[in-house]
């Protein structure tokens, strides 16, 4: 066993119990960390795939900022992850749980034989041969700025709109706003609120 | 194999100075133990519920425009990195795509969420 | 290197897309002045126009830019025609709703013009990673708009449970385009038709786990069963609008993509054949039966909604041209009635205190004689009757089915659609013959709805009667596609 398998394994095994642990901790920000885990393993095995970019990328954007946005919606709803989750699934939906795991399971079992047995081994060979600087800074780069100016422009559009959609839903009303709105709310003898929460 | 071992080096590095502070100050600190020590640290006074409390949402906004501008930054590095090489065009675009975003933070801000009143 | 990269980019390709984002982005300009919010939705009617005017000009080019990543063909422009009309539609109801409520936000517009040029990314591209990123700009504006009235908590469990399940779509569809980039190398379907003609040669595993987790990722956007499950919640909490919109546009645009991808790119697989066709089959009966028994009339559409897009899965199990082409007219004329039926809700939720019970019905061609004919059209249209549109639509749709051997779909098909005048029925048994419990609340006058209900209304009569035109139309949108 190269150390190369070695290195493979143990941050494979990692990243799943990371995975595993943050779906069944109860306490919702141990299940924040364990992702955080996860996300370093998976960048591990990103970065031992020649994908050096890749592997910052997870660090920089999903441990640094995505999981601290995490956080903080974690303290904003204030779960302690003592709460009742509900009531114990009925059998019905127990059933059809195990269902789909077995089912996913058994897709499993078919891809790992296809891709070991080797009955279909059809992958193609549209890519080529892996070039030395596949995965690097600069690769990505030259391929993101022209190949992919489309998809990149687009990404800047998504975000913008996430702000904006972001804004209009976090955003208090203003006083003013507010007053405005009961004051139009009387005229028309309307209400705006169906319930209010 | 030698790249594996500087990260080695660094990991067991890492590891091994929190072991030895952790160590050295069991070693050198005072062990008396009584129940006062282990409440939360509330400038010295008795804690009054718990750390747990509940965060304004404007943090959430925040933070989540830091992610926006984490993302820009992540793409501002291969930009760099491709600069040389494409130069003026490659320019043209990130002016784009900085414009894009900087439109979403000015309207951020003019919508006043970035104050803290 | 350069120079091929100057020379693929073509504004042209993309100019009304172009043309929404800039006028979104002047919307959102408006909303800082106080003064200047109320031009903000005639601003975003506007640039709609506009943008559905460059969208026909793109008719009858056949062009490819941008490194391949944007496809113009007359597919795309008839379904960015479709997205411009379905987002005037709606833009022009949520005036009306949203200022009543003092809710009459520039925002609203913005969101719904971005989410529109999504629409419009998703049909003008071959490319999956294109594909992607229109459906997420297309559904992270639809999430906001869902929760848009944030007082209202039905509202806002819209939002979430849209957003949650939509983020789980995402999910399934990006691996499912992992799955296909790494067995074959490409994301382009232009490619995967040409350079990788894999359907006759190899069955490769990979490739079809990958389709199929697309197709699970966009199923759940066009709410086939069993991914249904989040739409009576949300369609009935969101704003009627926004209902409307949901129900016409996106559906659309995951058509759009389906057909791209399945019908042309993935090609005759009898596997996805047999898939299409229990797809179709379960979405069609499921969403009639479910929505025999509902109270509420926007639930009731909720599941109706359910049970066309099952209509429209036929043509993809299917999968000749011909019965896209039928597709592409049913959607057109489902977008009519069915934006025409949520414009009456529209209406009488403009009276205090409504939630489009079926009770609320009651009276309403005693006082609105008008109003209740129009709603009696769409409903007729609904269910299928002649001489409105939206018998066409199925008998085209049955017809390709019976013509390509799929007989027994067609069956199912004419039984669900007998099954589905009950209910449809009930709305026109309620508003003629029953009488209100109480004394009747006038609806008030609305100019833009009115605009609303005469446009769905010639168009599902219109077309009833010269259904030729619109079906030339979408046969010609098939010439030269990929």
């Amino acid at each position: 066993m190269t150390l190369d398998v070695a290195i493979f394994f143990i941050s494979a095994i990692v990243a799943v119990f990371g995975a595993t642990m943050m779906i069944t901790v109860r306490n919702p920000v141990a299940s924040v960390l364990y992702l955080l885990v996860s996300f370093a393993a998976q960048a591990v095995l990103f970065i031992q795939l020649g994908a050096l970019f890749l592997g910052v990328v997870l660090i920089i954007v999903y441990v640094g900022a995505i999981l601290v946005l995490f956080l903080f919606v974690v303290m904003l709803l204030n779960l302690r992850g003592g709460e009742d989750l509900g009531q114990p699934s009925r059998p019905m939906s127990r059933f059809s749980k195990y269902l789909i795991g077995a089912l996913l399971l058994v897709e499993l079992v078919f891809v790992i034989r296809g891709s070991a047995g080797g009955t279909d081994q059809t992958v193609t060979g549209m890519m080529g041969p892996v070039v030395e600087t596949f995965g690097s800074v600069q690769d990505v780069g030259m391929l993101l700025f022209t190949t992919y100016l489309y998809p990149f422009e687009l990404t800047g559009v998504l975000l913008l709109v996430a702000i904006v959609g972001a804004v209009v839903i976090a955003k208090r009303e203003t006083e003013r706003e507010a007053a405005q709105k009961k004051q139009l709310v009387e005229e028309r003898g309307h209400s705006s609120e169906e319930k209010v929460s | 194999m030698t790249e594996y071992l500087a990260v080695l080096i660094f990991i067991f590095a890492g590891v091994g100075i929190v072991l030895v502070t952790f160590l050295i100050s069991r070693l050198l600190r005072p062990d008396h133990d009584y129940p006062e020590k282990s409440l939360n640290y509330e400038c010295a006074e008795e804690p009054v519920g718990t750390s747990w409390v509940r965060f304004n949402n404007r943090f959430y906004i925040f933070a989540l425009i830091f992610v926006v501008f984490d993302v820009e930054a992540v793409f501002l590095f291969p930009w760099a990195v491709a600069f040389g090489q494409l130069g003026l065009y490659a320019l043209v675009e990130m002016v784009l795509f900085i414009a894009i975003l900087m439109f979403g933070l000015f309207y951020a801000w003019k919508k006043g969420v970035l104050k803290w009143a | 290197m350069i120079d091929e990269a100057v020379a693929s980019i073509d504004l042209n390709l993309i100019a009304p897309e172009l043309t929404l984002l800039i006028t979104a982005c002047v919307i959102l300009l408006f909303s800082f002045a106080r003064s200047m919010q109320r031009g903000a939705s005639a601003v975003g009617f506007a640039g709609l126009v506009v943008a559905l005017v460059l969208s026909a000009n793109q008719w009858g080019h056949q062009a490819s830019g941008f490194f391949g990543m944007v496809t113009c063909d007359n597919y795309g422009a008839m379904f960015k025609i479709i997205f411009c009309v379905a987002s005037l539609l709606a833009l022009l109801l949520a005036v009306r709703y949203f200022s009543q409520r003092g809710l009459n936000r520039p925002e609203f517009y913005a969101l719904l013009l971005i989410s529109t040029l999504g629409m419009m990314v998703m049909a003008n591209t071959s490319d999956l990673v294109v594909m992607f990123l229109g459906l997420e700009i297309m559904s992270v504006p639809l999430y906001v708009m869902a929760g848009y009235v944030r007082r209202s908590l039905e509202s806002n469990e819209a939002g979430i449970k849209y957003f949650l399940m939509g983020a789980f779509a995402s999910g399934f569809l990006l691996m499912g385009i992992a799955f296909v980039f790494g067995a074959s190398g490409t994301t382009d379907l232009r490619r995967l038709v040409t350079d990788f003609n894999f359907i006759v040669s190899n069955f490769d595993l990979f490739l079809s786990l990958g389709g199929a987790l697309v197709l699970i990722g966009f199923a759940f956007k066009v709410a086939a069963v069993p991914f249904h499950a989040w739409v009576p919640d949300v369609y009935q909490g969101a704003p009627t609008p926004v209902t409307a919109f949901f129900s016409v546009g996106p559906k659309a645009a995951g058509f759009a993509v389906l057909f791209r991808i399945f019908t042309f790119g993935f090609g005759d697989l009898e596997v996805l054949t047999n898939l299409f066709w229990i797809l179709a089959v379960l979405t069609m009966t499921v969403g009639n039966v479910l929505a025999l028994r509902q109270d509420n009339i926007k639930r009731m559409l909720a599941y109706s909604s359910i049970a066309h897009a099952g209509y429209v899965l036929v043509a993809l199990a299917v999968g000749t041209q011909g019965a896209v082409s039928a597709a592409i007219f049913y959607l057109v004329a489902y977008m009519m009635f069915n934006t025409g039926a949520f414009a009456v809700l529209t209406m009488l939720e403009t009276r205090a205190g409504s939630k489009s019970n079926f009770s609320e019905l009651a009276g309403l061609a005693k006082a609105n004689p008008y109003l209740s004919a129009v709603l009696a059209l769409f409903m007729f249209a609904l269910s299928g009757f002649p001489p409105t549109v939206g018998f066409f639509g199925k008998f085209y749709l049955f017809a390709s089915a019976v013509n390509n051997g799929f007989i027994w779909l067609a069956i199912i098909g004419v039984m669900n659609s007998f099954l589905s005048v009950y209910y449809y029925l009930r709305v026109v048994k309620v508003s003629y013959f029953d009488s209100p419990e109480g004394a009747w609340t006038p609806v008030p006058f609305s100019t833009a709805i009115i605009v609303v209900l005469f446009v769905t209304a010639i168009g599902t009569l219109g077309l009833g009667f010269f259904p030729g035109e619109l079906l030339k139309l979408s046969q010609t949108s098939l010439i030269a596609f990929l």
